[in-house]
C-alpha cells in the first residue's frame, strides 16, 4: 500500500473530567473520501481540531505523506495544504466576501486580483460568488460557498468539512457532492463528518466510527446500511420512531394572511403566512436556515405580537397574547437557540424549568416561588428524557447540547401542551437522542396535541410530519401531505437551489 | 450686543484648535472599538495625558517632549486597563469606569505644584506666502503640528482600516473573535495593541488641551471631552471621517458660543454652554440613521478556551 496522505496514530487528549480522544488511529490516503462518524461528544471535533492546529494533542502523532506533523497553529496546518470549512460558519458579516476569504490567506493578492480568482474558482466549481456582496446579507448555502472557496484558492490536499449540509437544500447538496466528486477526481483527499448516514453512503470511500473518544470501528459506507452504522456510533440497538395511525380533530391553530416586517437588519420578513393544524396533526415546516423560522416561531409563542385576528387558537384571536399568556391557553413554543433563548445559560436547570413551567405546573402561588416543586417537575424530565447530568442543580451552560436540547424539548412536552411549536428539534442531537426526541413529539399528536415542527432536517420532517410546508424568504406553501412527497418536490418547495449550478469542468 | 466684534476667520481657525483633542481622543478610541473592545476610560486617559504632557513640556522646557510623554503616559494607564480586561477577564464597562476615576485622581495628585504655571508655547508653524494669505493663511496654514497630525491621523487610520492587511484583521477581531482566532489571529494581541494606540491617542487629546488650547493646567479640565469622544465615535458610526466631522462641528459651537457670550446675546449662558454637546449629539444622531452597525463583538471579553 503507499503512504496514506495523513495518518493518525493513537491520538490522546484529556479536558478535565473527559477523555475527548483515547488513542485514535486511522489513515486517510490521497485522493480518498473519509467519513468521521459518532454521536455528540464522541470527539469528532476535538480531532479535526488537533488535525487544524487549533488543539495540541496530549499523546500519540500525525504523519503527513510519511513525515511528522504537529501544526502548533491553524496558520502552519493551512501552509501544509490542509483546509476547513467549519460547522459553525466562521465568517465575519459585516465585511464582504473578498474580505473574508483574505483573512483565510496567507498572502492574499491584492483585492482585485483577489476578486477575479474568487469569480473564477467559483465559476469552475459550480458556485457563483459575487466577492464584493456583504456577508451578512448571504443566505446560508452561499455562505458556505465563501468557506469553500476560501478553501479552494488554496488548492488543499485535505479538505476538512464539518456537517456542510446541515444547512443545505436538496438541491444545493447535490451541487455540493458533485464539487467534492470534482475535487477527489483531482486528488484532494476530503474528511467528511456528518449525522446524515445516506449522505455518507453516497459520498464516502470509508468511514471511521468513533464512540465517547475511541475508534470503534471503520466501514466503507456504500457496502454497510444506515442502520448498521447508526447502531454501531450509538453502541446499542436503535428504536425507530413509531408513528401510530391517527384522527385529527379540530382546527387547533390558524394563521391568516399574517404579514410581519423583518425585526432586525439581517432578519426576514413574514409576508402574507396562511397555516392551519388540527389536533393530532403535526405540521413540518422546512426550508434554509434564515428563511423566516425563528421569525415564525416569534409569531407563534408570542414574542412577537401581531394584529388579534391573524392568530387563532381554536376560533378565539390570540395575536396580541404575549408568551405568558399563551402558555395559559396551552401554546407552548421551544425556540431552536438553546443558550440564551430556549434557556438561560447561568441557570440550573431547576431555574430554567421554572421559567417556562411556572404557569402551567402551578410552580408559583401569590408570587411566591415553589422551589420544591420547581425541582421535582425538573427531575421529571431529566428522567423522562433521559438527560444525563448529575441533577437538576447544575447549569444549563455545563450539559452538552444534545442533553440540553432533550431537556429543553422535554420540559415543554411534560406540560402537556395543547399546541406545541418546535424549532429544530433535534439540531446538534445524535441519533438515538434525536429518535427519542420525535417519538416524544408523535406521542404528544397521539394525545391530541397540534404540534408544529420549523427544522432544516428533511429526514426528521418526513418521519414524522403529516403534512408538510416550505419557508422560502418569509413566504410559506401551501402545505401538502407529507406521504409520498419526493425529495424532488420538497426542494422546489423550499425554493431550489438559490441559483447553483453544477460544476462545469 | 455687537455681533460685528466676531471675526469668521478666527473663529473658523480656533474651531480648528477646539476640535483637535476630541478628534484626537475619538480617533484613537474608534481604532479600540473596531477591534472589539469599549473602553471608557477615556476622560481618565486625556487627563492623565494633559498633566503628564504639561509636567514634561514645564520641566524640559519642549512642548514636543511634552506631547510624548503625554501619549506615552495614556498608552501606560491603557495597559492597565488591558491587563484586566484581555488576561483577567474583568467586565470592560467596569474597567473602564474606574480608569476614568483612577485618571482624575491620579492626574490630581501629580498636578499639585503645576497649578497657575505656564507652559513653554508651542510655536505655529510658518510657511513663507502661503502663511500669509488673507483669510486661508490662518485657516489652513497658521497652525501648530499637533493639529496637522490630528487630520493626518484621521487619514491614516481611514485608509488603514479601509485598504491594509493590518486594518482588516482588525475589523475582523472586533467583528467576530472566534472566527478570527478559528483562522489563526492573536486576538489578545491584536487588542492590546489596539487599546495601546487608543490611549496614546487620548494622551496626545488631552496634551492639547493643557498645552495649547487653554493653556494652564487646572484639576479636571478636561471636563467630558473624553466622554464626548466616546459618544461621537458611535454616532460617527465608527467612520474616522465622520469624526472628524462631529469633532469639527463641536468645536465650531463651542467657540461660536464663546463669541456669543462675549458679545453679550440675550440667551442664558448655561444655554451656550451647553449647546455644543446638544447640537453635536442631535446632528450625529441624524447622520447615523443609516444604522451602520457596531463591530458585532464590540465589548465582550474573548477567551481562547471555547
Amino acid at each position: 500500500m503507499t503512504v496514506p496522505l495523513l495518518s493518525l496514530q493513537g491520538l490522546t487528549k484529556a479536558y478535565p473530567g473527559v477523555v475527548a480522544n483515547d488513542t485514535v488511529s486511522f489513515d486517510i490516503g490521497e485522493g480518498e473520501v473519509h467519513a468521521l462518524l459518532g454521536e455528540n461528544g464522541a470527539g469528532k471535533s476535538t480531532l479535526v481540531k488537533m488535525i487544524y492546529g487549533l488543539v495540541k494533542p496530549d499523546s500519540g502523532q500525525m504523519l503527513l505523506r510519511g513525515q511528522p506533523f504537529a501544526p502548533a497553529e491553524p496558520r502552519q496546518a493551512r501552509a501544509d495544504g490542509i483546509a476547513m470549512v467549519f460547522q459553525h460558519f466562521s465568517l465575519f458579516d459585516a465585511l464582504n466576501v473578498a474580505e473574508n476569504i483574505a483573512l483565510g490567506m496567507e498572502n492574499p493578492p491584492e483585492m482585485r486580483d483577489l476578486a477575479a480568482r474568487i469569480r473564477e474558482v467559483s465559476e469552475t466549481y459550480g458556485l457563483p460568488l459575487d466577492p464584493f456582496r456583504t456577508v451578512g446579507d448571504l443566505s446560508a448555502g452561499e455562505r458556505q460557498r465563501v468557506e469553500i472557496i476560501r478553501c479552494l484558492l488554496q488548492d488543499p490536499k485535505l479538505l476538512i468539512m464539518d456537517e456542510p449540509t446541515s444547512v443545505l437544500t436538496p438541491q444545493e447538496v447535490d451541487i455540493l457532492f458533485e464539487t467534492l466528486q470534482k475535487l477527489r477526481s483531482e486528488g484532494t483527499s476530503i474528511l467528511y463528518i456528518s449525522h446524515k448516514l445516506e449522505e455518507i453512503r453516497t459520498l464516502c470511500d470509508h468511514a471511521t466510527i468513533l464512540r465517547l473518544g475511541k475508534n470503534v470501528g471503520e466501514c466503507t459506507p456504500s457496502e454497510t446500511s444506515a442502520r448498521d452504522m447508526a447502531e454501531m456510533m450509538v453502541g446499542s440497538t436503535l428504536q425507530t420512531p413509531q408513528r401510530a395511525s391517527r384522527e385529527f380533530g379540530d382546527v387547533a391553530m390558524d394563521i391568516s394572511g399574517l404579514s410581519v416586517p423583518a425585526p432586525s437588519a439581517f432578519g426576514t420578513a413574514l409576508k402574507n403566512v396562511h397555516l392551519t393544524v388540527r389536533k393530532g396533526e403535526i405540521l413540518g415546516i422546512g426550508g434554509v436556515a434564515g428563511n423566516g423560522q425563528d421569525e415564525l416561531l416569534g409569531v407563534l409563542s408570542g414574542e412577537t405580537l401581531t394584529e388579534a385576528d391573524a392568530v387563532k387558537l381554536h376560533g378565539q384571536p390570540i395575536g396580541k397574547l404575549g408568551p405568558t399568556a399563551r402558555r395559559h391557553l396551552g401554546v407552548l413554543a421551544a425556540p431552536e437557540e438553546r443558550l440564551g433563548h430556549a434557556a438561560a445559560p447561568d441557570m440550573s436547570l431547576t431555574e430554567n424549568a421554572m421559567l417556562t413551567g411556572s404557569v402551567r405546573e402551578g410552580l408559583e402561588k401569590n408570587g411566591f416561588l415553589d422551589w420544591g416543586k420547581t425541582k421535582e417537575f425538573a427531575e421529571r424530565i431529566i428522567k423522562a428524557f433521559d438527560v444525563r447530568t448529575p441533577g437538576p442543580g447544575n447549569a444549563a451552560r455545563s450539559l452538552s447540547g444534545g442533553n440540553l436540547q432533550k431537556f429543553v424539548i422535554g420540559r415543554e412536552v411534560l406540560q402537556d401542551p395543547d399546541v406545541l411549536v418546535v424549532n429544530q428539534p433535534t439540531w446538534g442531537v445524535d441519533a438515538a437522542a434525536a429518535a427519542s426526541i420525535r417519538q416524544s413529539l408523535l406521542d404528544l399528536a397521539a394525545k391530541g396535541a397540534a404540534v408544529i415542527c420549523i427544522s432544516q432536517d428533511l429526514d426528521e420532517l418526513m418521519e414524522i410530519s403529516d403534512s408538510f410546508a416550505a419557508l422560502n424568504e418569509g413566504r410559506l406553501s401551501a402545505p401538502r401531505e407529507a406521504m409520498g412527497l419526493t425529495v424532488d418536490e420538497i426542494g422546489l418547495m423550499m425554493g431550489g437551489a438559490h441559483g447553483m449550478e453544477v460544476a462545469h469542468v | 450686543m455687537d455681533l460685528s466684534a466676531i471675526n469668521p476667520v478666527l473663529l473658523i481657525a480656533s474651531l480648528m484648535v477646539a476640535a483637535t483633542p476630541l478628534l484626537l481622543a475619538a480617533i484613537g478610541e474608534l481604532v479600540v472599538e473596531k477591534s472589539g473592545v469599549l473602553n471608557l476610560g477615556v476622560e481618565g486617559m486625556m487627563i492623565t495625558g494633559a498633566i503628564a504632557g504639561f509636567a514634561t513640556a514645564v520641566e524640559s522646557g519642549s512642548p514636543l517632549l511634552g506631547f510624548i510623554a503625554a501619549a506615552f503616559a495614556g498608552a501606560a494607564l491603557s495597559i492597565l486597563f488591558a491587563i484586566l480586561t484581555q488576561f483577567a477577564q474583568a467586565n470592560q464597562v467596569a474597567s473602564g469606569l474606574s480608569l476614568t476615576l483612577f485618571g482624575l485622581g491620579l492626574s490630581a495628585l501629580m498636578g499639585q505644584s503645576y497649578v497657575g504655571i505656564k507652559p513653554p508655547q508651542m510655536g505655529d508653524i510658518h510657511i513663507p506666502v502661503l502663511s500669509d494669505l488673507p483669510v486661508v493663511g490662518p485657516i489652513i496654514f497658521g497652525h501648530d503640528i499637533i493639529l496637522y497630525f490630528g487630520i493626518a491621523l484621521t487619514a491614516a487610520v481611514w485608509w488603514v482600516l479601509k485598504y491594509s492587511r493590518i486594518g482588516l484583521v482588525l475589523r475582523a477581531v472586533g467583528e467576530n473573535h472566534d472566527a478570527a482566532h478559528a483562522l489563526g489571529y492573536k486576538v489578545i494581541r491584536i487588542r492590546i495593541a489596539a487599546i495601546m494606540f487608543g490611549g496614546a491617542c487620548a494622551g496626545l487629546g488631552g496634551a492639547y488641551i493643557s498645552l495649547i488650547r487653554v493653556p494652564q493646567w487646572t484639576e479636571g479640565m478636561t471636563a467630558g471631552i473624553g466622554w464626548i469622544a466616546l459618544a461621537l465615535v458611535v454616532f460617527a458610526s465608527w467612520k474616522p471621517w465622520r469624526a472628524l466631522l462631529g469633532a469639527y462641528l463641536f468645536g465650531g459651537v463651542t467657540v461660536v458660543q464663546l463669541n456669543l457670550q462675549a458679545a453679550g446675546v440675550a440667551i442664558p449662558v448655561e444655554y451656550l454652554a451647553m449647546s455644543p454637546y446638544l447640537i453635536t449629539i442631535i446632528v450625529l444622531v441624524i447622520l447615523s440613521a443609516d444604522k451602520s452597525s457596531a463591530p458585532a463583538s464590540l465589548g465582550r471579553n474573548f477567551h481562547a478556551s471555547r
